[in-house]
């Protein structure tokens, strides 16, 4: 047979099924999967690709020196010397004021050469422009948030500090910013000759600095150039000093993204396993109805060769088109998730590669290919006769042919998760999942048989359960773990949200004001105190890093844990107090008397403690401002983080610190009313930050909601691969069913009497499956917030309620639409076709 | 046994007056075509059938005559083109497909070649089933019986599947007299067996049919079947014609 012939009779056999149920789940179970995954590798792919082909635009340069000081100027002298290009800025937030209205911003003072790589994105009339650099000297470009709220034009002149800068441009797009996570203030852009004069620069006060370096230009002997030179830089940083190259332009991002990116490519798993278990299902049937024209065929004189190519033909072909469709909706799904998430991650968006698409095809053929040759090869070995003669069984108990589905399962888990830990605890999960609905399904056979019935179509329902318990827990495991990564992710998204905010009292802290020196302490009290605002309690807080731990030297090879790595790398806040706050509690030690008020002691809260591994006794060595001082850990307390009041992971004795500058912290409650105070305040000292926590609030609820969406957008998949699993389900029982139906018809049953025993069946499957969803998901839920969260757990009734009625109406619909072709037609033409 | 009914009255005594009786089945100028490729195919044409009291009828015919047509119309299970079933005094085509089940279910039983039992029930159960859509509640004991009826007592708890081709068979005619039916129909009910199994399911059959007085109509290829019956029908171009009349008195003649 000539290859073009087998083709075409190939695509005509599978247009000749193309009604069968069985080629229908096979492709709506792998649209779906590929679906899920095109959809997230293309929108992490749009991420990636913005961070690699934007790398040296986010960072301002081609390399970035980092430090919450002034950068040693060793590194520009070097840099100078070696022929780079340099450029010099400081970042740090400050309130603006502006008539009667502030707003907290993120101010950036620029040199005259910064960028170095990209540009900038102006405005000065109504028409866009680009700008090759920064604000001249006396000008400012602020972000178009600033305008908005404090009704900013082009041409006005803003008090920035002390100084007073003429608002030259909009700032519409900066490429260097990139767009923070939780960045929580919009930008404003000078110049750094314009820093002094807004006396903003004082002790303490929370500066980023950075040297930004490039080459000439990008040709392989410049990358050489900051190749050697970022060689000689690593060597030498000091604690608290960092280098970034473009591969690693936002390590913040970066490190978010990773997490999301597994995060979403688990969720995009769960569809792909569930559309894994749906085809299983509908391959034998498949495998099945190809039988008679496989032996047929034989008989007619094909060659195998001809059979296995005509086969193949059609799994190739359905599985093609499937995947297209699949990374067609992919695509357009990911615009969504981008939609969403951009704004968190990053401003614009690169266009996504073709990879995804690549991926997507690939993981669709192999889907289909893993849970379909196996059954064609068994099918293969039957010799002809027997099939013929119908002389078989009809399904060989060999469960081998679904071990290539489950190897490319586990496969592609480990592919998304790239951890072993994660693959084995998400399949451990779905083993779990099914084992659970197993056990509910026989408990409920165990107790239907106890139960003495009247009713015969409700027995006649509920045995039907039973009847088919191998496929009704399938049936039950893959819809419940649909519903159940829904329902987590809903009481996740409430519950965190709701117990965060219930645990705030109605006067908790909405404002903290940061950045007070030593001489403004007592005028800024005054003012407070004449805001009317109740006990406002300020805080000395000392900056200090800590460098050993019983004379031992800090090595972060030592710490494994990327917290604990991160805390060693910042300066601690340390503060000084008589007494212990009322919201602290005491684990170890004790707290100092008194007389006691200058002793080299310091109380550690409980957390810190554990993370870094520090002990009651141990001595902390602590470099304050280039001096050296040595505490001893007097006692360990608990402290409520949550409270939203002022606290300190380290205090020590109220005089042990006072030779050190120092700068005030202060919390209090605001009542919206008193708001213009608070901004003459500022007026008078414009050093100080004032951070809104309802705005902070808002903001991380926001994206918590964002990005929670974005995931159960995901996780829809989940579901929608749990019906896909119902249905094959369905269709696998199909033949079965029709011959139960014919029976019962002939036997004299009504059709709302076969209506009723479909209904128990299927709404009793649907009350087993969200039973076992709403068990999985709160046991999950709880796991979370007790040790993920540190909340508590509360159980959310309205929720399994919800969970329970989706179930029961969607369940039962799914399996009404399936089987109510065969209550409707004529028992003699039913009776024809089994 | 006597069946009273409402809607059915007839003398079911095995005295010769049988032919005076009422039918308990009819069929009337029944017609039935099939619509394929622009051509209309008479499978049924005109048709005429009186079923009585107690007979036992075969019809017999060749492969595509209509005999399976035929007993699925007399059964209710599909609907002709023209013509009336009686079934008593009423007539079933004028039923819906709601009514016509419940018909069956109270008067009819059915045995098939397939035997179309329900593979994931046992044996009781698919006894039990026709008694239980009916609501009867003592379903459990009168499945026991007529399982035991027909030697499958120790076999109750066995799926089909568990069982050989002839106990299926004796399965199918337990669930078939179970609920006492007035009329069995039974569709090459020896076709899917051997010789030997054939023979002793047709001597069950016949036993029990005598038993329960019920009417037998029975479409088979087999002679040694169609002998049995005190009727042979031949179906030919959609017609009935009488092969013999009381077959068992003219055996018994001879």
């Amino acid at each position: 047979m000539r290859l073009f012939n087998v083709f075409a009779l190939a695509i005509k056999l599978l247009k000749s099924q193309r009604l069968a149920g069985e080629l229908t789940t096979l492709f709506l179970a792998l649209t779906i999967a590929v679906t899920a995954t095109t959809a997230v590798s293309f929108f992490t792919n749009r991420i990636n690709q913005t961070l690699l082909q934007q790398g040296g635009l986010l960072l301002g340069g081609d390399l970035a020196i980092t430090k919450m000081q002034p950068i040693p100027s060793k590194y520009l002298t070097e840099a100078v010397t070696r022929g780079l290009y340099t450029s010099e800025t400081a970042e740090f937030p400050s309130m603006l004021v502006f008539k009667d209205n502030t707003q907290l911003v993120e101010i950036k003072a620029v040199d005259a050469a910064f960028p170095l790589r990209g540009d900038f994105e102006i405005r000065i009339g109504t028409a866009a422009q680009r700008a090759a650099h920064g604000p001249k000297q006396g000008e400012v470009w602020i972000g178009p948030q600033i305008a908005d709220n404090l009704q900013v034009k082009v041409g006005d002149s803003l008090t920035v500090g002390a100084a007073s800068l003429k608002v030259a441009a909009i700032l519409v797009n900066e490429a260097s910013r990139g767009g923070d996570m939780f960045s929580i203030a919009p930008r404003l852009l000078m110049h750094k000759a314009d820093l002094p004069k807004t006396q903003l620069v004082q002790v303490g006060s929370r500066i980023k600095y950075q040297l930004l370096v490039s080459a000439n230009q990008r040709a392989n002997q410049s990358f050489n150039q900051i190749n050697q030179f970022y060689t000689w830089v690593k060597p030498q940083l000091a604690a608290g000093e960092r280098i970034d190259d473009v591969k690693n332009a936002r390590p913040e991002i970066k490190s978010a993204l990773d997490k999301a990116q597994q995060f979403l490519g688990l969720a995009a798993m769960t569809s792909v396993i569930l559309a894994m278990v749906a085809m299983c299902l509908a391959s034998a049937p498949y495998a099945q109805k190809n039988m008679d024209t496989y032996a047929l065929l034989r008989c007619f004189g094909a060659a195998k060769k001809t059979i296995w190519q005509l086969l193949g033909i059609q799994v190739f072909t359905l599985a093609l088109f499937a995947s297209l469709l699949g990374c067609v909706l992919g695509y357009v799904i990911q615009t969504i998730l981008s939609g969403f998430a951009a704004n968190l991650f990053v401003e614009r968006l690169a266009q996504p590669s073709l990879m995804p698409l690549m991926l997507g095809l690939l993981t669709g053929v192999g889907m289909m290919l893993a849970v379909l040759l196996p059954q064609l090869f068994k099918m293969s070995q039957v010799p002809v006769l027997r099939i013929l003669r119908r002389d078989f069984l009809p399904h060989p108990q060999t469960y081998l042919v679904y071990l290539p589905a489950i190897l490319l399962t586990t496969l592609l888990v480990y592919y998304q998760a790239s951890s072993l830990k994660l693959t084995f605890a998400m399949l451990s999960i779905v083993v779990v999942i099914l084992l659970l609905a197993m056990g509910l399904v026989h408990l409920m056979a165990k107790l239907i048989h106890l139960i003495p019935y009247k009713d015969t179509n409700s027995q006649l329902g509920f045995s039907s359960v039973t009847r088919r318990f191998s496929l009704v827990s399938i049936q039950v495991a893959g819809f419940s773990i649909g519903l159940m990564v829904l329902a987590l992710l809903s009481i996740i998204r409430n519950d965190v949200l709701q117990n965060w905010q219930r645990s705030l009292p109605i006067d908790a802290p909405n404002r903290f004001i940061i950045n007070i020196q030593d001489a403004q302490k007592l005028a800024v009290m005054k003012q407070l105190l004449a805001l009317q605002i109740v006990e406002p309690v300020i805080f000395p807080m000392v900056r200090g890093r800590l460098t050993a731990i019983n004379d031992a030297p800090i090595d972060l090879k030592n710490y494994p844990d990327e917290r604990a790595k991160r805390l060693l790398q910042r300066e601690f806040n340390l503060s000084m107090a008589e007494k212990m706050q009322a919201d602290n509690k005491l684990v170890s030690g004790r707290w100092w008397q008194p007389n006691q008020a200058d002793q080299p002691w310091i109380s550690l809260e409980d957390g810190i403690a554990k993370t870094l591994n520090i002990k009651l006794g141990d001595r902390l060595r602590y470099e304050i401002a280039g001096q050296i001082i040595t505490l001893t850990v007097e006692s360990i307390r608990t402290v409520e983080w949550d409270s939203m009041r002022v606290n300190f992971f380290a205090v020590t004795p109220p005089k042990t610190l006072e030779r050190y500058s120092k700068s005030y912290i202060t919390s209090f409650y605001l009542p919206d009313s008193t708001e213009q105070g608070l901004n003459q305040l500022i007026k008078t000292f414009p050093n100080l930050t004032v951070i809104d926590l309802a705005a902070l609030i808002k903001q991380v609820r926001d994206i918590i909601f964002k990005m929670t969406i974005a995931v159960q957008a995901v996780f829809a998949f989940s579901l929608l691969a749990g019906l896909a699993v119902l249905f094959a389900a369905l269709q696998a029982t199909s033949e079965e069913r029709q011959r139960e139906i014919v029976l019962f018809r002939i036997l004299g049953a009504s059709k709302q009497q076969l209506a009723k025993i479909l209904l128990i069946e299927f709404i009793l499957i649907a009350l087993i499956a969200s039973i076992v969803a709403l068990l999985g998901a709160n046991a999950l839920a709880y796991y979370i917030s007790q040790t993920l969260l540190n909340i508590p757990y509360q159980f959310n009734g309205l929720l399994a309620l919800s969970v329970m009625t989706v179930a029961v109406v969607l369940i039962p619909t799914a399996a009404w639409l399936v089987s109510r072709k065969l209550l409707a037609t004529p028992p003699r033409q039913l009776l024809q076709s089994i | 046994m006597l069946l009273d009914n409402q809607s059915l009255t007839f003398n079911n005594s095995h005295s010769p007056t049988i032919q005076l009786s009422q039918p308990v089945l009819a069929a009337v100028n029944l017609c039935k075509n099939i619509n394929s490729n622009d051509k209309t195919l008479h499978i049924l044409s005109g048709l005429n059938l009186q079923c009585m009291p107690n007979e036992t009828i075969a019809i017999v015919g060749a492969s595509g005559s209509g005999k399976s047509t035929l007993l699925s119309l007399l059964a209710g299970l599909d609907m002709p083109a023209s013509g009336k079933v009686l079934l008593g005094s009423q007539d079933i085509t004028l039923l819906d497909e709601d009514a016509r089940a419940k018909l069956r279910g109270e008067k009819m039983g059915f045995v098939f070649q397939s035997f179309l039992l329900l593979p994931t029930l046992n044996a009781l159960d698919n006894v039990k089933l026709p008694l239980q859509l009916a609501g009867n509640p003592h379903a459990e004991k009168i499945a026991k019986d007529a399982l035991n009826k027909v030697g499958l007592s120790q076999r109750l708890t066995h799926l089909p599947k568990q069982l050989s081709g002839g106990e299926q068979q004796r399965v199918a005619i337990a669930r078939a007299f179970a609920p006492q039916p007035a009329i069995l129909f039974a569709d090459e009910p020896t076709g899917n067996l051997d010789a030997a199994t054939g023979q002793t399911i047709i001597e069950l059959l016949f036993e029990l049919n005598a038993h329960s007085g019920t009417t037998l109509v029975l479409v088979t290829h087999d002679e040694k079947l169609a002998v049995r019956c005190q009727r042979t029908l031949k179906l030919a171009h959609g017609q009935l014609t009488q092969v013999a009349i009381l077959n068992s008195e003219l055996d018994a003649m001879i």
